[in-house]
């Protein structure tokens, strides 16, 4: 039976929370997370989602995603390595084996990966609690295989999930969900067992949010990272905040967007209190720092 | 209700692309190309002249900027054709004012219903891509293969004709292939096709009758992207046809050579507020040294030179 709430977390209003206190005073954890994806030019059919909007070969489509890997990821690498910044790659684990050469390069420079499903055209609609086992295992161990890294983190393919993901991504032992977009900093996720957390994903920073889903150009989106970068870092000096940029190489990797935000990434790490940081290492130190005062705090507004 | 397990295999789950057409390549990774007198830039600029029939059908999809209101919609009949009777014009003078070379993707059907443009092109000089029949005859999946051969056959023989020119560009309608497409085109004699949008150079593509090339053909600063579905402003248009070509032309210092091009519909950047916008992006990127107005054939025949 559908559900009116998700159940996942607990009302808890932003005013007055415990501080958040990042390494060494910073304001502002910020995070980068390219998406590496793969979508299958001919992929199978979910009775809950379409995977193109043409028939198959929907060429169109498929090509400007095939951009990112191609031309669009290393303009877009080039960037973050001139402003310091480490990715936290929201990976569709298929592409280490379709171009490795991709992940190796991100591996030199001690990028994170987590999983973002197997293939971009594969949804979770419909997986029985089996064969939801059986994609994060997949993905726990093909990035282990290729990076040596064990995932700390989930971002569900194409954004589509079941009741039970977050149980079970808790139960493998992952960290953090980038599926939930109702807050600026973390936050713990009710789980059968075990903690685990929710960090911010920004889906209103995401380059195809903006760029494709509400059209805005490119000097735009730099002009709205900056804007939301200054509110944050303003706000970070009560109480520490995250800000995530999550980015697709098809999409800011294109030439005339490239250069704009080059400008909004440089403006953001340009500042002295940035933690210029991975989704991992904000989960780890909040886990560690922050999540049982945050459990207890909630629980103050529960049942009252 | 689950899914099959067929929904966990994945048979392409390999080294590469998911199939045959073309080799998984990073670009920059590639050798360097070099372009005739050493310039840094091969300006390819497309204009687009297409018929979009009053009664368009909608087979398998409306190509996008056709018809939209019940019909007769003269409303979006007569836009599109404004292109061909005024846009035109306005734009072809603008190229000819600033020395720029172009290659023109022509539906058969103008040919046959506005001859004077075809004369237009080949008085300049300038290339013919066959870009189809016309905007209601797409390519897609599940097509039949006699009856696309056709189609293929068609507007091949009415631009060569009426050109007498090779053709040998294509640039399907609203960018829409069927799995026979390339081998279609590829056995009457095509060189390149203009529908994959996922290169910023040409690459080699695989048909039954041989091997033809990818040409990046402009999607994403595409007038009719940008403001047609973007909606941004002209203003708008301008800075991202000039952050484009800025980016390309700081690449050439350590990358090679670089293809800029540009789609123009001059049903919608031939219309008086926004021609002067065109001529401004044009002008910016005309006004760097190192600039090679070609058309598309040009360009490949000095790539596959070097390849």
């Amino acid at each position: 039976m559908q559900k009116e709430d998700p159940g996942l977390y607990d009302y808890w209003p932003y005013k007055d929370r415990p501080k958040l206190e990042w390494p060494n005073g910073a304001r502002v954890a910020l995070w980068v997370a390219p998406n590496i994806e793969f979508y299958e030019l001919d992929p199978p059919s979910n009775p809950k989602r379409t995977p193109w909007p043409r028939p198959t070969p929907a060429i169109l489509p498929y090509a400007q995603r095939d951009y990112g890997n191609r031309a669009g990821h290393w303009r877009m690498m080039e960037v973050m390595d001139r402003c310091g910044v480490r990715g936290s790659v929201s990976l569709n684990v298929a592409l280490c084996e379709h171009h490795p050469e991709l992940i190796e390069e991100c591996v030199k420079r001690d990028w994170e990966f987590y999983s973002h499903g197997i293939y971009n055209t594969r949804y979770c609609y419909d997986m029985d609690e089996g064969q939801e086992r059986a994609i994060i295992e997949d993905a726990i161990a093909t990035v282990k295989k290729h990076t040596g890294q064990m995932i700390a983190g989930w971002l569900a393919p194409a954004l589509t999930h079941t009741e039970r993901t977050m149980d079970l991504l808790a139960e493998y032992g992952l960290l953090y969900t980038c599926d939930l977009f109702c807050d600026d900093q973390p936050q713990p996720v009710n789980v059968k067992d075990g903690r685990f957390i929710s960090i911010p994903y920004s889906l209103e920073m995401n380059d195809i949010i903006v760029y494709n889903v509400n059209a805005q150009a490119p000097r735009r989106y730099a002009d709205m990272l900056k804007a939301n970068f200054d509110q944050l870092y303003a706000e970070g000096a009560e109480s520490g905040t995250v800000m995530c940029i999550p980015l697709h190489a098809y999409a800011v990797g294109q030439p005339h967007r490239i250069q704009p935000f080059a400008e909004a990434l440089e403006y953001i790490t340009g500042h002295d209190d940035v933690w210029v940081t991975t989704g991992r290492e904000i989960a780890q130190w909040y886990l560690e720092h922050h999540y049982d005062a945050a459990a207890a705090d909630i629980a103050k507004y529960q049942g009252a | 209700m689950t899914l099959p397990d067929d929904y966990l295999k994945y048979p392409k789950r390999g080294y590469g692309m998911d199939h045959d057409r073309y080799k998984w390549s990073i670009l920059q990774k590639r050798p360097k190309i070099t372009w005739p007198n050493g310039a840094r830039i091969a300006l390819w600029v497309v204009p687009a002249l297409e018929f979009f029939p009053l009664n368009q059908p909608a087979q398998p999809f409306k190509a996008p900027g056709g018809m939209v209101t019940p019909y007769p919609d003269l409303r979006h009949y007569t836009l599109r054709d404004y292109g061909n009777r005024v846009g035109v014009f306005r734009v072809f003078g603008l190229l000819d004012k600033l020395g720029i070379k172009a290659s023109v993707a022509v539906n058969s059907k103008i040919a046959q219903r506005y001859p004077l443009l075809i004369e237009e092109i080949n008085a300049r000089g300038w290339e013919l891509i066959a870009n189809g029949v016309d905007m209601g005859k797409l390519h897609y999946g599940g097509q039949d293969e006699a009856a696309e051969k056709a189609l293929v056959q068609e507007a091949l023989r009415v631009l060569r004709e009426a050109s007498g020119q090779p053709v040998t560009g294509w640039l399907s309608p609203a960018k829409s292939q069927s799995d026979n497409t390339l081998d279609l085109v590829a056995a009457e004699g095509i060189s390149y096709v203009c529908d994959w949008i996922n290169d910023d150079m040409p690459y080699e593509m695989s048909t039954k009758h041989g091997a033809i090339h990818s040409m990046p053909h402009a999607f994403e600063i595409d007038d009719q992207t940008i403001m047609g579905n973007y909606h941004h402003s002209e203003q708008q248009f301008v800075d991202q046809v000039c952050d484009q070509f800025d980016v390309l032309y700081r690449e050439t210092e350590t990358q090679g050579g670089r293809i800029m091009a540009l789609t123009i519909h001059p049903w919608m950047s031939g219309q008086p507020h926004r021609i002067k916008f065109l001529e401004a992006a044009l002008s910016h990127i005309m006004g760097h040294d190192g600039v090679w107005s070609a058309t598309g054939a040009e360009i490949l025949a000095s790539f596959k030179g070097q390849a």
